[in-house]
């Protein structure tokens, strides 16, 4: 992607938050989007003594973003794990956040699911608040998600079939011969040979199999949001380049939205439309790799430094 | 001083917090067997997992225990020239107590260690996460089967404990006292008959003797399901989960035993 291409995307990205109009001003604010980002970036660095910090400017949910926190709090007891965390992701993006461990990437995950709900700010899915649910309501918008565990997560008393086949029993009425057919269709998807997997429990997998098989229960309900905890965590470098494959992939062809948390920076640099860093409970970069790759942030660059 | 206050606060507000999940979890997990979707399969794995597979060390405990009741009344009834009275006292212990809560405490420790630690698995390893990501209520799929299916078999389980209790006895009192079976079993009938009947049929000493192990399964499905989800800290928490399940449940078995045969006796009279 050209830096011209990689600045109208981010400009894009600004124009459509704030709900402006579209057009050929867009691209002529590109250079100046930069410019401001930059100065926000300067002064969020040098104002670190808790003062009033630049919030979203009008509340509410943003007109087209799929996934949207918006100035979420976040504490268990006295420990304080996100401090007004902002980012969306429109249709067909690809979120990855990154951090160092224990700065909240997770919560974030859970915080999408409403497996957990913030002590402040606002999580929309598609534009509606999902934090005002009850469970059972909550049950339905995570029908519209798929999540693949950091270790999968597979029910390991069920079979590979039955795994995949879950959500299509527990939310569709299709016949066997339908579940059969999506099932493998599925399975086909991540590269899995159906007929060998398919009657084998989840123990007698190896980890990247058994990743793949979460994938494709993820999928087996063609969501429209993926979302993965360290989906390339403790696999080798040729399996993690076969699930980052995978998940640009799903991208590509299904159009979904995806937020991917992982430490994997090489992997993150290949599948993401942008980046958000996470560091010291907020967001302290957000934008396409390219960006974060010419940033002249300290931190970032120690961040990368070991890429 | 005051960090000995706050840490007796925290203490407290960790112990209410807990029975407050417990009676929360407890209440959807009994609301919910009216509640749809029904599961139906997994009902009937775990009536399977509780009752059937439960059977053979209840067939066991309850046959021994009804010849070492007999062995040991036998033993003392002679000295009143009262071995007769063997079917009456077999019959009543069984029924009333030991029936329920042997059968209860070896539940407790057979289903409710299992329960707990298959549930607490599942929770380390985020497949409760799982199920709630695939639009599953957890309390739905997994507690509701099991307490249920708790709920069902322990009944169940205690009347043949019971049954193979008294045969027990009936053998000890045959071989060691010379006591006729047909005698025997006239003794156990009066003394089924002499605590009254409850709407003219059901003998009173069936409803002490049902009502308790209805509540004790009630108790040890939703004790291990509750330490089961609160399980963390990985494989060692699910130790912590089983080892708890098994000393709470056990405790609060012989705990309200005694409450419940205190009200159950203000009711059906006899106290």
């Amino acid at each position: 992607m050209s830096t011209d291409e990689t600045e109208a995307r981010a400009a894009e990205r600004r124009a459509v938050e704030r709900g402006a109009e579209r057009g050929a001003e867009r691209a002529a604010t590109a250079g100046q989007e930069r410019r401001v980002r930059s100065a926000v970036r300067a002064e969020l660095e040098a104002d670190d003594d808790g003062e009033e910090r630049p919030r979203a400017e009008e509340p509410g949910p943003a007109p087209g973003a799929v996934i949207e926190l918006e100035n979420v709090h976040l504490g268990f007891g006295d420990r304080v794990i996100l401090d007004g965390v902002s980012f969306l992701a429109q249709r067909g993006e690809t979120i990855a956040v990154v951090g160092e461990s224990g700065t909240g990437k997770s919560t974030t995950l859970k915080l999408i699911l409403r497996h957990l709900q913030p002590d402040a700010g606002r999580v929309y899915i598609d534009g509606q608040d999902i934090c005002g649910l009850s469970f059972e309501e909550a049950l339905e918008v995570r029908k519209r998600m798929g999540m693949v565990f950091q270790g999968a997560a597979l029910f390991d008393s069920l079979t590979v079939y039955e795994n995949v086949a879950y959500p299509l029993r527990e939310h569709t009425s299709y016949d066997e011969t339908e579940i059969e057919r999506r099932v493998r269709e599925k399975l086909a998807f991540v590269d899995l040979d159906p007929d060998v997997v398919m009657e084998q429990l989840p123990s007698a997998l190896s980890g990247g199999m058994r990743k793949r098989v979460g994938v494709a229960r993820a999928i087996a309900n063609d969501p429209e949001i993926m979302l993965y905890d360290e989906p390339t965590s403790g696999l080798d470098p040729l399996t993690t380049g076969t699930i980052t494959r995978l998940i640009m992939k799903l991208q590509r062809e299904l159009g979904v939205t995806s937020v991917v948390v992982s430490h994997d920076i090489r992997s993150v640099f290949r599948m993401a439309s942008y980046v958000a860093v996470l560091a010291d409970r907020r967001i302290r970069f957000f934008g396409t790799p390219e960006e974060m790759a010419s940033s002249d942030d300290r931190y970032i660059r120690d961040f990368l430094g070991g890429f | 001083m005051p960090a000995l206050v706050a840490r007796l606060n925290a203490a407290a507000q960790g112990t209410v917090l807990g029975v407050q999940t417990y009676v929360r979890l407890a209440w959807n997990a009994l609301r919910f067997i009216f509640a749809r979707p029904f599961y139906g399969g997994d009902l009937v794995q775990q009536m399977d997992a509780i009752g059937v597979q439960s059977l053979g060390i209840v067939l066991l405990t309850g046959f021994f225990t009804g010849m070492v009741l007999a062995l040991q009344s036998s033993v003392q009834l002679r000295t009143f020239g009262a071995t007769q009275y063997i079917g009456s006292l077999v019959s009543a212990s069984m029924i009333r107590e030991l029936g329920p809560v042997l059968a209860g405490l070896m539940v407790a420790g057979r289903v409710g260690s299992g329960v707990a630690a298959q549930i607490g698995s599942m929770k380390v390893t985020e497949q409760i996460d799982a199920l709630n990501t695939l639009g599953t209520d957890p309390i739905k799929k997994l507690v509701t089967p099991r307490v249920l299916a708790a709920l069902v078999v322990l009944p169940l389980l205690t009347v043949i404990n019971d049954l193979v209790g008294i045969l027990g006895g009936n053998l000890i009192a045959k071989v060691y006292v010379g006591l006729p079976s047909s005698f025997y079993w006239r003794t156990v009938w009066e003394q089924i008959t002499a605590g009254g009947f409850s709407f003219g049929i059901i003998p009173n000493d069936f409803i002490q003797g049902l009502v308790k192990p209805f509540v004790f399964g009630g108790i040890i499905a939703t004790t291990a399901c509750h330490y089961g989800l609160a399980t963390s800290g990985g494989t060692e928490g699910v130790g912590v989960a089983t080892t708890r399940t098994v000393v709470a449940s056990s405790i609060a078995i012989l705990v309200v035993d005694y409450f419940l045969t205190q009200l159950l006796l203000a009711v059906l009279g006899g106290a």
